[in-house]
C-alpha cells in the first residue's frame, strides 16, 4: 500500500488531476478512499460516564498514528454541516492494531459533544485530521514520570498510562487525576485495575464526595506532592486539565525551581453570553497572537484597528473575499441580527459583530 | 469640524474601495452602504422611476427576508446536490478521458469529448463558480470551500474571485466601476464611449467566445488597470506570476501530459493517436469556452438590461442596491438540465440579488422575486437563449457602428473636453473641502 500511495500522491498523478487532488476522485469510489484525506469509521461508541463517551475508531491508510498524549481534528457531518472540535486520544499505542480511541465529555451547549454522547452511531464515517500536538511522552520514558490531570484533562494522559502499562514499562509512575466524585470519573474500573495489577501509583482525588480515609483532599496543592513523595525537579511531569489546576502546578512547579520538567496542555470554556449588552468579551486574533476588547464594530473594522490587513472586497457581505475561519464563540449579522455561535465556522467579517469572547483565525 | 475632517481625511486617502460607514457599537443592525460619497449626504437616485424610498426601503426588507428564509433551511438536501454534481463531474471527466483514448472508435471518441466538455462545463458553472461564491461555505467541508477552491478553468481562483465576486458583483452595471460591462473590448451599452475598435464588436466577440477561459485570465491581470496607474505594480505582478502558474499547468495537463499518455496507443492505432487526444481536449475546452460565453453574455448584455452612473449609485440604500442588481441583469428561461448546465444562471437576476446561497435555490427564489416585481411594476428581463441571444448579437452589431453625437464617441473633442472639464470640477471641489482645513 504503501507504494500505491506515494505513486498516487507523486507529482506526475497530481500535474493529470490538477486543479484537484487525486483525492477528489478516490472519494467517488469509496468515501474511506483516500491517498491523503484521514478518514475514519466508528467502530464503537461507549458510555464512560453519564456526561461521557468513548468513540472507538478505524482510520483509513492515509492515518500516520499517533504519539500519547497527541489529540486530533474530529469532524462529523450532521443535515449537511460538517462540525470540527478537537479531542485527545485516549487509547494505549499498543492496542489492538487499526483502531484507536478518543475520549469526551459532553458540555451542556457542546454540540459535538453532546452528539458524540447521545447520537453518534457505529458505522458513521468521520473526518479527521493526523494526530498534532507537542505534548507527547518522550520516546526515552525517564526513570521517574507523573501524570496530573484534572476532570476530562484525563484524556491524554490516560493514553499515556495505557501505554506505559501495554509496554510493561518498569520506571516508576505516579498518576495523579482529580474528579469531582467516583460517579464524574472516566476509565474508572480501568484505573483500579491498573491500580491493581501494576507498579503504577494511581491516585484519585476526588474533590466534591471525597472518599472515606482519603489521604489527599481538596484541589491541588504542593502537599499532595510531598505526600506521594514526588520530587518535582527530578521528576518528568505531565500535566492536563482546566485553567485552574494548571495555574496551580505551574505555579508550584515554578516555585521549587522545576519549571523545566513540566508539560501542560489545558482547555478554557470561552464565555458566550447571547443576552449581553453589546460590546462584551474579548476578540482573539489566532494566527497573529493578538488580542482586543470587544468595541462592537465589525471584526473586519476591529482588525483593521488592532493594526491587521485583512483581505476585503465589498464590505457589505456579498463578496465572500473577507470569508475567514471563526474557531469559536459567537458572532451576529449586522444585516439579519441572525446570531451564530457554533464553532469552526467560514464566517464573512464584514458583516459580523462579535458577541461575547470570538476567537477568528486571523 | 471633526467630522468634516474625517471626511477630507477619506477623500484624501482616495479609498477606491468605497468604505462603509462606521457604525457604532448600538446601530450595528443598520445595513451598511455601498458606494460613498463623502462630499455629499443626499441619497442615490436609483429606482426613484419605480418608487419611493420609503418602497425602496421596504423593498430591500422583505429581499432580505427571502434570504434569511433560505439561509434557514439550508441543509442535508443542499448538501447531497452539490455532492451529487460533482460526483457527475468527476465520472464524466474520467469517463470522457478514457473515451478520448479510443480515437480507433470513432464514436467512443466523441462521446469522450462531449463528456470532457460537460465535466469542464459543471466544474466551470455550478461547482466552481458557486463554490467561489461561498454558497457552499456553510457546510464546512475543506474539498468545497470558496476560499481554498480552485477551477478546471486557465483563470486562476484568487484574481477572479476579486474580479468577478468582489468588482462586478459590488459595481454591477456601474460604468467605470465595474469592469465587466463589454470586459474593456466591446461597446455594449448606449452609454459607454465609441472607439474605432468597436467597428469589430462582432467578430472580435465570435473569437472571445472561442477562448473565452483565456480572456477571462486576461481580464483578471488587470493590464489595463496598471497602465491607468489603478492598481500597483507589485499587485500587477502578483497577478501576472498567479496567470503563468495557472497557464502552466492547465496547458501541461491538457495539452502536454494526457496527449504524451497517448503515445502508448501509437504500436496499435498509428501515430497520429497523441494528436487525436490533443485535438480532443482542444474541442472540450472550446465548447466550454462558447457554453460559458453564451451564458454569461445573455445574463448581462441583451438591450433591455440597465446600467448606471457612478453619480446614480453614490449613496444608494440596501434597496437600491438589490434593485440596482434586478435591473442589471437578465434571466434565461429553459428545463432543469438546461439550469444545471447553466449553474443556475440562467437564474442571472436572482443570482446577483443572493450571489451567496446556493443556486440551486435560485428557481424557488425567484418565485418570490417575481411577486416583489408585480408588486413594485419593477421590469424582470427574461427569456430563451435564442431570444437573448438575438439581443446580444443585435446589440453588438447596433453599437459597433459610430455614433452621430460626438458626445458619444470616446476620442472626439467634445467628449475630450467634456472628460477635462470634469477633472477640473472635481479638482476644484476638493480644493473647495479643503480650505476650511487651511484656515482652522
Amino acid at each position: 500500500m504503501g507504494i500505491i500511495r506515494k505513486a498516487l500522491t507523486s507529482k506526475p498523478v497530481a500535474s493529470l488531476t490538477s486543479p484537484f487532488t487525486v483525492d477528489h476522485y478516490l472519494e467517488q469510489i469509496h468515501p474511506m478512499l483516500a491517498a491523503e484525506n484521514v478518514r475514519a469509521r466508528v467502530v464503537e461508541v461507549r458510555r464512560e460516564t453519564g456526561a461521557a463517551s468513548t468513540v472507538v475508531m478505524r482510520p483509513n491508510g492515509a492515518w500516520k498514528g499517533f504519539v500519547p498524549g497527541q489529540h486530533v481534528q474530529f469532524g462529523v457531518e450532521v443535515n449537511g454541516k460538517r462540525r470540527v472540535r478537537v479531542f485527545s486520544v485516549s487509547s494505549s499505542k499498543a492496542a489492538k492494531k487499526g483502531t484507536f480511541s478518543v475520549s469526551v465529555k459532553a458540555h451542556p451547549d457542546g454540540y459535538v459533544s453532546q452528539f458524540l454522547h447521545q447520537e453518534l452511531e457505529p458505522g458513521t464515517i468521520v473526518y479527521l485530521s493526523q494526530a498534532e500536538g507537542e505534548f507527547v511522552l518522550p520516546r526515552e520514558v525517564p526513570a521517574s514520570l507523573l501524570l496530573v490531570s484534572g476532570g476530562s484533562g484525563i484524556t491524554p494522559v490516560m493514553s499515556m498510562l495505557r501505554t506505559l502499562r501495554d509496554t510493561r514499562h518498569s520506571g516508576q509512575v505516579t498518576f495523579l487525576h482529580y474528579a469531582r466524585s467516583r460517579e464524574d470519573e472516566m476509565f474508572t474500573s480501568e484505573l483500579d485495575e491498573i491500580a491493581a495489577t501494576t507498579d503504577f501509583r494511581v491516585v484519585r482525588v476526588y474533590t466534591r464526595q471525597p472518599e472515606p480515609g482519603a489521604a489527599l483532599a481538596g484541589r491541588f496543592i504542593v502537599d499532595h506532592l510531598k505526600h506521594l513523595g514526588v520530587d518535582p525537579a527530578g521528576t518528568l511531569t505531565f500535566a492536563c486539565g482546566p485553567a485552574g489546576l494548571i495555574a496551580g502546578v505551574r505555579d508550584t512547579y515554578a516555585e521549587l525551581g522545576a519549571a523545566d520538567q513540566l508539560r501542560m496542555e489545558y482547555f478554557k470554556v470561552p464565555s458566550v453570553d447571547l443576552d449581553a449588552a453589546d460590546a462584551t468579551g474579548m476578540l482573539s486574533f489566532d494566527d497573529s497572537k493578538m488580542e482586543a476588547f470587544n468595541s462592537g464594530a465589525t471584526i473586519l473594522e476591529q482588525a483593521e484597528t488592532a493594526g491587521l490587513k485583512p483581505d476585503f472586497g465589498c464590505r457589505m457581505g456579498v463578496c465572500n473575499t473577507c470569508a475567514i475561519k471563526k474557531n469559536s464563540g459567537a458572532v451576529r449579522h449586522v444585516v439579519s441580527g441572525e446570531v451564530s455561535a457554533s464553532t469552526d465556522e467560514t464566517i464573512k467579517i464584514c458583516v459580523q459583530v462579535p458577541i461575547g469572547d470570538v476567537n477568528v483565525a486571523l | 469640524m471633526a467630522a468634516l475632517t474625517t471626511a477630507i481625511a477619506r477623500t484624501l486617502k482616495k479609498n477606491k474601495n468605497a468604505p462603509i460607514k462606521p457604525r457604532s457599537a448600538s446601530r450595528h443592525n443598520a445595513a451598511p452602504l455601498t458606494l460613498i460619497n463623502p462630499l455629499s449626504e443626499t441619497p442615490a437616485t436609483i429606482g426613484l422611476d419605480y418608487m419611493t424610498y420609503e418602497q425602496l426601503d421596504e423593498f430591500g426588507r422583505e429581499l432580505d427576508t427571502v434570504r434569511q428564509r433560505v439561509l434557514d433551511d439550508l441543509g442535508q438536501k443542499d448538501a447531497d446536490y452539490i455532492r451529487r454534481i460533482i460526483r457527475l463531474h468527476k465520472a464524466a471527466e474520467v469517463l470522457g478521458r478514457i473515451g478520448v483514448f479510443m480515437p480507433f472508435f470513432w464514436p467512443a471518441f466523441v462521446a469522450g469529448i462531449v463528456l470532457l466538455a460537460v465535466a469542464k462545463i459543471l466544474d466551470n458553472m455550478e461547482i466552481g463558480h458557486n463554490v467561489m461564491h461561498g454558497q457552499y461555505d456553510w457546510m464546512n467541508d475543506p474539498m468545497i470551500d470558496g476560499a481554498r477552491y480552485e477551477w478546471d478553468n486557465i483563470a486562476p481562483a484568487q484574481d477572479w474571485k476579486h474580479g468577478h465576486n468582489y468588482i462586478h458583483h459590488t459595481y454591477t452595471n456601474i460604468h467605470g466601476m465595474d469592469r465587466d460591462i463589454g470586459y474593456n473590448m466591446f461597446r455594449i451599452d448606449e452609454d459607454q464611449p465609441w472607439y474605432a475598435t468597436h467597428r469589430f464588436n462582432l467578430p472580435l466577440a465570435f473569437v472571445l467566445m472561442l477562448v473565452f477561459e483565456w480572456g477571462i485570465m486576461y481580464h483578471g491581470v488587470e493590464l489595463d488597470q496598471y497602465l491607468h496607474g489603478k492598481i500597483t505594480k507589485e499587485d500587477f505582478q502578483g497577478r501576472k506570476k498567479r496567470a503563468f502558474r495557472k497557464i502552466r499547468k492547465q496547458v501541461f495537463k491538457d495539452y502536454i501530459a494526457w496527449p504524451v499518455l497517448g503515445l502508448a496507443l501509437v504500436p496499435f492505432v498509428g501515430w497520429w493517436a497523441p494528436l487525436a487526444i490533443l485535438g480532443a481536449n482542444v474541442a472540450a475546452n472550446v465548447i466550454r469556452n462558447v457554453w460559458t460565453f453564451l451564458i454569461i453574455f445573455c445574463g448581462h448584455f441583451p438591450a433591455e438590461v440597465q446600467t448606471f452612473a457612478e453619480e446614480d449609485a453614490q449613496n444608494e440604500s440596501r434597496g437600491q442596491w438589490y434593485l440596482r442588481q434586478l435591473l442589471g441583469s437578465a434571466n434565461i428561461s429553459g428545463h432543469t438540465p438546461f439550469h444545471v448546465m447553466t449553474g443556475n444562471l440562467s437564474f442571472q437576476i436572482e443570482h446577483h440579488l443572493f450571489p451567496d446561497i446556493p443556486a440551486r435555490r435560485y428557481p424557488e427564489v425567484a418565485e418570490d422575486v417575481k411577486l416583489l416585481v408585480e408588486k413594485y411594476g419593477l421590469q424582470y428581463n427574461s427569456g430563451r437563449l435564442s431570444k437573448q441571444l438575438g439581443s446580444v448579437v443585435r446589440q453588438l452589431a447596433k453599437l459597433g457602428h459610430k455614433p452621430s453625437d460626438p458626445y458619444k464617441i470616446g476620442n472626439s473633442p467634445e467628449s475630450k473636453a467634456l472628460r477635462r472639464a470634469k477633472r477640473e470640477e472635481a479638482a476644484r471641489r476638493l480644493e473647495e473641502s479643503r480650505a476650511p482645513q487651511l484656515t482652522s
